[in-house]
């Protein structure tokens, strides 16, 4: 994910960084994996259903045939040692990237008060208490929503 | 056979509309209707998929992809994945399309403001969280903070940190 925020908004300037938070917002609240449904999202945009498809197969036809070959290999080998082993080196790059993914973004609410406590309330639930994303959404979105009708009448 | 790939777009169509989330918040459900309800692998195997699906490139539900390949080859691997991902592409393409039409309207720039915060904060959660199960020695927070730095300070591709961590990984010292 913070591979796509920086291909579509710093490299190709596709969309800008409020157009990206609000397509992973929506992303996030629907079910479904979510780096897929940005890539629908951002298909349709510009390119309606035809668009949609191709984001779709672009995102995933190369990974599914590098699972189909890595999947028919283990099979017949059945040995996923090295790959268990260079793991945890490629998890703690993924989460160093979405920790800088979350501090790119977070200019957007420079100024707005509010929106920083919804925000440090969203990390506490889904970072220090582990409630599931999708809940997390469902309750603050609506609150925070509301809150931004009032900041701007 | 023949009742494999059926299985397949049944169960995984159904969890693609239950993935709140995303796909790793149904793990714990594929591990039940491939495990004990099927008995396609035994509970050790997928767990070797599940690692060669987290090692491997791509969003980070290969493991469906993989399940799939086990039950029922490359036809099952197909079935899987497209299942996984239609019922949750098509609502997501309506709902795209449907905020397309409020462009312009004055609500749309609430919506947007409102959602703002709570993506930053549930991104930097997700941070949070990944971190504190990735990283279990001072060398890994270490390459976890390298990263941060690398990512907001520089232009340089993420991938030649992959190769980075690999490595480390590889060497024994994570």
């Amino acid at each position: 994910m913070p591979w796509a925020r920086r291909m579509m908004v710093e490299e190709k300037r596709w969309m800008s960084e409020i157009d990206f938070v609000d397509l992973l917002a929506i992303s996030q609240l629907l079910p479904g994996p979510n780096i897929v449904n940005v890539a629908i999202g951002a298909g349709a945009r510009f390119h309606g259903a035809v668009g949609a498809v191709v984001a779709f197969l672009g995102l995933m036809v190369a990974p599914v045939t590098v699972c189909i070959v890595l999947g028919t290999l283990y099979a017949h080998f059945g040995d996923v040692a090295p790959l268990r082993r260079a793991f945890p080196g490629i998890a703690a790059v993924a989460a160093g990237m979405v920790i800088a993914m979350a501090l790119r973004i977070a200019p957007l609410l420079r100024g707005r008060r509010v929106a920083i406590a919804i925000a440090i309330l969203a990390f506490l639930g889904a970072g220090l208490m582990r409630w599931p994303l999708g809940w997390v959404v469902l309750t603050l979105a609506p609150v925070s929503v509301a809150l931004a009708a009032r900041e701007r009448p | 056979m023949s009742g494999r790939p059926l299985a397949l777009l049944g169960h995984f169509g159904l969890l693609s509309l239950l993935a709140f989330g995303g796909a790793t918040a149904v793990v714990p459900e594929m591990h039940r209707f491939a495990v004990e309800g099927h008995g396609w692998m035994t509970s050790a195997e997928f767990a070797d998929l599940f690692a060669l699906a987290q090692a491997a490139p791509g969003p980070n539900m290969m493991v469906v992809t993989l399940i799939g390949l086990r039950a029922a080859g490359v036809t099952g691997a197909v079935i899987a994945t497209v299942a996984m991902c239609l019922p949750a592409c098509v609502l997501t393409f309506g709902v795209t399309r449907a905020m397309q039409r409020f462009r312009t309207s004055v609500w749309r720039g609430i919506l947007q403001a409102g959602l703002a915060p709570v993506t930053v904060g549930l991104v930097l959660g997700s941070g949070w969280v990944l971190t504190r199960a990735a990283d279990h020695t001072p060398v890994a927070y270490a390459l976890t903070a390298l990263t941060v730095v690398w990512m907001v300070a520089t232009r340089w591709s993420p991938f030649w940190l992959l190769a980075i961590g690999a490595t480390l990984g590889l060497a024994g010292l994570l």
